[in-house]
């Protein structure tokens, strides 16, 4: 039975690192619009999530379609595992 | 900072059937006490935010079952 | 629209097989204030609160539904592997008669999930009100559900979704606070 790679969960923890850093940042934006530095930070985790994205995409595949993500050959996004099954 | 708990004692009865819970707890999570939160609150690490689901650290307030040992402090 | 990503918001480990609390977990899927509630409440109420708070409800809703699917992958690994003996032993027979493995939006007792468990009052400050109560419950929900849990590893995750309401409550104290404000006066932090 195939099994994802250590390596795995490491990306993948990366990404829900700085993505749980943009959720509280969003939260927080949403009612203090005008906080320059929180929006400084938030550009910058921005910026690093999209490095994570692509490396952890280039090895594991699309994390999200509609054409967010390109597609592999063949079409891998309704590839296992699911996001539940790891 | 405010404490996350505040405690009662409630009326103990000799006729109570169970063994009286002498002491009783209620949470008090300091969103009670923020009010509208102010710019530059001290936040936590990004891998440490992510395990105590909160970035700002005067938002943190844990909750421990029985079953585990209490830890307080800086999510690991 | 809503983009699906293929990814937890934060990882789940759940470390015994102990379909038990399965059932208890499902209040927070399919109960009144479980997560799909939540959801539901918060992106019906943006249609018509004053635009300053749209994006906050619109946000808090879609994390709420990361946090349903966090809910499902609690429950699914706590099942997918037992009999129907240990389901029998865990409380869940009722369940397996009529959904045998699936999920299904109900509560700890078995009652199907109901609009009602929704308010819409189209009142702005009643409908934040309720917003911070419904935060509020989820957050307690989630302290009898660890109390009654010896599973580390789930509980870690637990906690993460109950520190979750908190935060999610102290938003829609801001928004109660940004709404009430005298309008034309300047901001004052
Ligand atoms: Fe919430």
């Amino acid at each position: 039975m195939k099994q994802v790679p250590a390596e795995y969960y490491q990306l993948l923890e990366q990404l829900q690192v700085v993505d749980f850093v943009l959720v509280e940042l969003t939260l927080y934006l949403d009612t203090h619009n005008e906080d320059l530095e929180a929006i400084k930070q938030f550009n910058h985790h921005a910026k690093e999530r999209k490095q994570i994205k692509k490396q952890f995409e280039s090895q594991f595949g699309p994390l999200q379609q509609f054409g967010n993500s390109y597609s592999g050959y063949p079409w891998n996004w309704d590839d296992s595992p699911w996001p539940w099954q790891v | 900072m405010n404490t996350h708990f505040k405690t009662y004692y409630p009326y103990v009865s000799p006729f109570d059937p169970c063994k009286p819970m002498v002491k009783k707890t209620y949470s008090t999570p300091p969103n009670l006490y923020l009010g509208f939160q102010p710019p530059n609150l001290p936040q936590f690490t990004p891998m440490e935010a992510l395990r105590a689901g909160t970035l700002w650290k005067p938002l943190y307030d844990p909750w421990y079952s029985p079953y585990e040992k209490g830890k307080k402090g800086v999510p690991s | 629209m809503w983009i699906y990503e293929k990814k937890l918001q934060y990882p789940v480990r759940v470390s015994t097989c102990n379909p038990m609390l399965a059932k208890f977990l499902i209040e927070q899927y399919g109960g009144a204030d479980g997560e799909l509630a939540a959801a539901l409440r918060y992106l019906n109420q943006r249609y018509t609160i004053p635009d300053r708070v749209i994006g906050l409800l619109t946000d808090i809703g879609t994390e709420e539904f990361a946090h349903l699917e966090m809910i499902a992958t609690m429950v699914y690994k706590l099942t997918k592997d037992a009999t129907p003996e240990q389901l029998k032993t865990a409380g869940l027979g009722d369940h397996y008669v009529d959904h045998g493995k699936d999920l299904f939006y109900h509560n700890a007792a078995g009652v199907p999930f109901t609009a009602t468990y929704i308010q819409a009052k189209g009142d702005p400050i009643t409908d934040l009100y309720e917003d911070i109560a419904a935060e509020e419950k989820a957050r307690a929900t989630y302290q009898w559900i660890i109390n009654m849990s010896d599973d580390t590893d789930l509980n870690d995750a637990l906690r993460f979704l109950r520190e979750r309401e908190i935060v999610h409550s102290q938003r829609f104290r801001e928004a109660v606070e940004i709404l009430k404000e005298e309008q034309g006066k300047k901001k004052i932090f």
